[in-house]
C-alpha cells in the first residue's frame, strides 16, 4: 500500500497549520497507520517543538536535498508512537535551499513505506508553498473564522484550484462558540458560502491546545478535551469513515446560528 | 545543452514598460535564457517593469509564480503576461497578473469617435472569481459566478455579475462614463465608474444585513449611484 501525500497549508500564519499537521498525524498513527510528516517552514520549523521532538534533530529536510545523509537518517521517530515519523525543517537555512522536484522525489522514495505523508506548509504563497504543495495528491487548507484568514485561504484554493491538484478540503480551526452567537465571529455557514470548498472539520478553540503545544504533548493524544476529538473526527474522515461534526454549543438543544453549524457540515 | 543554439528573446519599450517576446523553446531553456539575459545586463534591467509575451505555452501558478519570483529575485518585476494560451490567461488572472496591455494612441482616438453602440465585445466567465484574481478586458465582462474579496475586475465597458460583488470593480476603465455595474448582491470593497470611486459604501463582513436585491451602479451627474432593480431604470 502506497502513501498518500497530504499537505496542510492554510495561506495565512498562526491559524493553526503546524498544530493541524501534529495531531492529525498522532490520530492517524494512534489508529495503527503508518505515519511521516515533514516540516516544510525552512527557516521558521515549528513541527518538531509541537511534537516535542526538538532534542533528537540531528538532520533535517536541506540536508537530505542536499545529500549529506539518507533519508532514514533524518526521520526522526516519534517518543510515544513507533509508527510516526518526522522529517524536521533547517532551521539555519531558508526556503530556496529546496525545490518543489525534491519534494516529489523525496514523497516518491517514502510513499512505499508508509501509509501517510503529512506535509506542513509555511505561511504565504511563494516558494516555500510551492515546495510543500508539489507532491501534495491531497491538499487541506486550515482557516480561522475571521475576515482576513478566510481572504488568505480564499487567494490559497484559487491556487490550488490553478494548479489542478483537486479541490481543497476545509478545516476550520479556532470556533468561539459564544463569540458566534453573538455575531462577533463568522460562523461556519458564512466562511464555506465564500469558499465554496468541501469541509472537513472544525475545531474549536480550546485553551488545553496552548498548553499542548507548549509542552510538545499533542491533544490527540488524550481523546477526553474537545479539540483533540475534533482532531481525531479529522483523521477518521481522511481514512474515508462518514463522521457527524461535534455539536460545539455548550448548551445543548439550543436552537440557532449553532445547530445550523453541524447540518452545514453532518450530511 | 552547449551545442543548442539559445532561444531568440525580443525586447521592446512599451508605454507599460518593457515588452518581452519569448521565442521558440522549451519552457525552461526560455526562463534559463531570459534569466541569464537579465544578469548579463543587470544595470538595463534593474527596477524595469515587464510584460512578458509566452505565445502559445501553457503556464500553470507554479511556472509562472517561480518566474515571477525569479525575476523579482533580480530587481525586475513582472507585470503582465500575453499569450495564446487560454491557460496561461487563466493562471495570470489568478496570480494578480495583467493580461492585457494598453492600445497604441492611434487606435484609442479613432474608438473614442465610435458610437457607443457599435462594436461591442464582452467576455463572459463563468465561474467565481476568487481572492487575488484579475481580470480586464477593453469591452464588457459578464461574470457567472461571484466576486470574491480580494478579486479584482476592471473592464473598459461595463460590469455585470450574476452573482455577488465583494471585490474591487472598475467599469468604463478607459473613460466611459456611460459604463454601469450590475449584480444581484452588489457589496463591494471598491467600486469605480470611469475616473470616479463610489464614496460611502459600507462593506465587509458586518455591513448591511437583509436580503441583498440585484442592483445596478451608474453615474448620475458626476457621483456613483446604486439603485436596486427594477425595469423602469434605463
Amino acid at each position: 500500500m502506497s502513501g498518500k501525500v497530504i499537505t496542510i497549508t492554510s495561506g495565512k500564519g498562526g491559524v493553526g497549520k503546524t498544530t493541524v499537521t501534529a495531531n492529525l498525524a498522532v490520530s492517524l498513527a494512534l489508529s495503527g497507520d503508518r505515519v511521516v510528516c515533514i516540516d516544510g517552514d525552512i527557516g521558521l520549523r515549528n513541527l518538531d517543538v509541537v511534537l516535542g521532538l526538538e532534542n533528537r534533530i540531528v538532520y533535517d529536510l536541506v540536508d537530505v536535498v542536499e545529500g549529506r545523509c539518507r533519508l532514514r537518517q533524518a526521520m526522526i521517530r516519534d517518543k510515544r508512537l513507533p509508527e510516526l515519523h518526522l522529517i524536521p525543517a533547517a532551521q539555519t537555512r531558508d526556503k530556496s535551499s529546496v525545490s518543489p522536484s525534491d519534494m516529489v522525489r523525496l514523497c516518491d522514495e517514502l510513499k512505499p513505506e508508509t501509509d501517510w505523508i503529512l506535509i506542513d506548509s509555511p505561511a504565504g504563497i511563494e516558494r516555500g508553498f510551492r515546495n510543500a504543495i508539489a507532491a501534495a495528491e491531497e491538499i487541506l487548507v486550515v482557516t480561522n473564522p475571521e475576515v482576513s484568514a478566510v481572504r488568505d485561504a480564499d487567494r490559497v484554493i484559487g491556487l490550488v484550484e490553478s494548479e489542478e491538484k483537486g479541490p481543497a478540503k476545509l478545516i476550520i480551526n479556532r470556533v468561539n462558540p459564544v463569540l458566534t452567537r453573538r455575531g462577533d465571529m463568522l460562523n461556519a455557514e458564512d466562511v464555506l458560502e465564500l469558499l465554496a470548498v468541501e469541509l472537513i472539520g472544525i475545531i474549536p478553540e480550546d485553551d488545553h491546545v496552548v498548553a499542548s503545544t507548549n509542552r510538545g504533548l499533542p491533544i490527540s493524544l488524550d481523546g477526553k478535551c474537545k479539540a483533540g476529538q475534533a482532531f481525531t473526527n479529522i483523521a477518521r474522515r481522511l481514512r474515508g469513515d462518514e463522521v457527524p461534526f461535534l455539536n460545539l454549543d455548550e448548551k445543548p438543544g439550543l436552537l440557532g446560528k449553532i445547530s445550523r453549524l453541524i447540518r452545514v457540515g453532518g450530511q | 545543452m552547449s551545442g543548442v543554439t539559445k532561444p531568440k528573446i525580443q525586447i521592446k519599450g512599451i508605454r507599460e514598460g518593457l515588452l518581452v517576446t519569448l521565442g521558440e523553446g522549451g519552457w525552461p531553456d526560455l526562463v534559463e535564457a531570459l534569466t541569464q539575459h537579465i544578469e548579463e545586463q543587470a544595470a538595463f534591467f534593474r527596477g524595469a517593469k515587464i510584460t512578458l509575451d509566452v505565445g502559445a505555452h501553457a503556464l500553470k501558478a507554479v511556472d509562472l509564480g517561480s518566474l515571477r519570483d525569479a525575476l523579482s529575485d533580480r530587481g525586475v518585476s513582472l507585470w503582465a503576461v500575453l499569450s495564446s494560451s487560454p491557460t496561461t490567461e487563466k493562471t495570470a488572472q489568478i496570480l494578480g497578473l495583467a493580461t492585457r496591455i494598453s492600445t497604441s494612441r492611434a487606435e484609442r482616438t479613432i474608438r473614442s469617435h465610435e458610437p457607443s453602440m457599435g462594436g461591442e465585445t464582452a467576455s463572459l466567465i463563468q465561474k467565481t472569481l476568487r481572492s487575488g484574481t484579475k481580470v480586464q478586458y477593453p469591452g464588457h465582462i459578464i461574470i457567472v459566478g461571484d466576486v470574491n474579496p480580494g478579486a479584482e475586475i476592471e473592464a473598459g465597458g461595463s460590469i455585470i455579475v450574476w452573482g455577488k460583488i465583494r471585490g474591487a470593480v472598475h467599469a468604463g476603465s478607459g473613460g466611459d462614463e456611460k459604463a454601469v455595474i450590475c449584480a444581484l448582491d452588489l457589496s463591494p470593497t471598491q467600486l469605480r465608474i470611469a475616473g470616479h470611486l463610489a464614496s460611502g459604501l459600507t462593506w465587509g463582513f458586518f455591513r448591511r444585513r437583509g436580503k441583498p436585491q440585484p442592483e445596478m451602479a451608474r453615474l448620475l451627474a458626476g457621483k456613483v449611484v446604486a439603485e436596486v432593480w427594477n425595469t423602469k431604470i434605463k
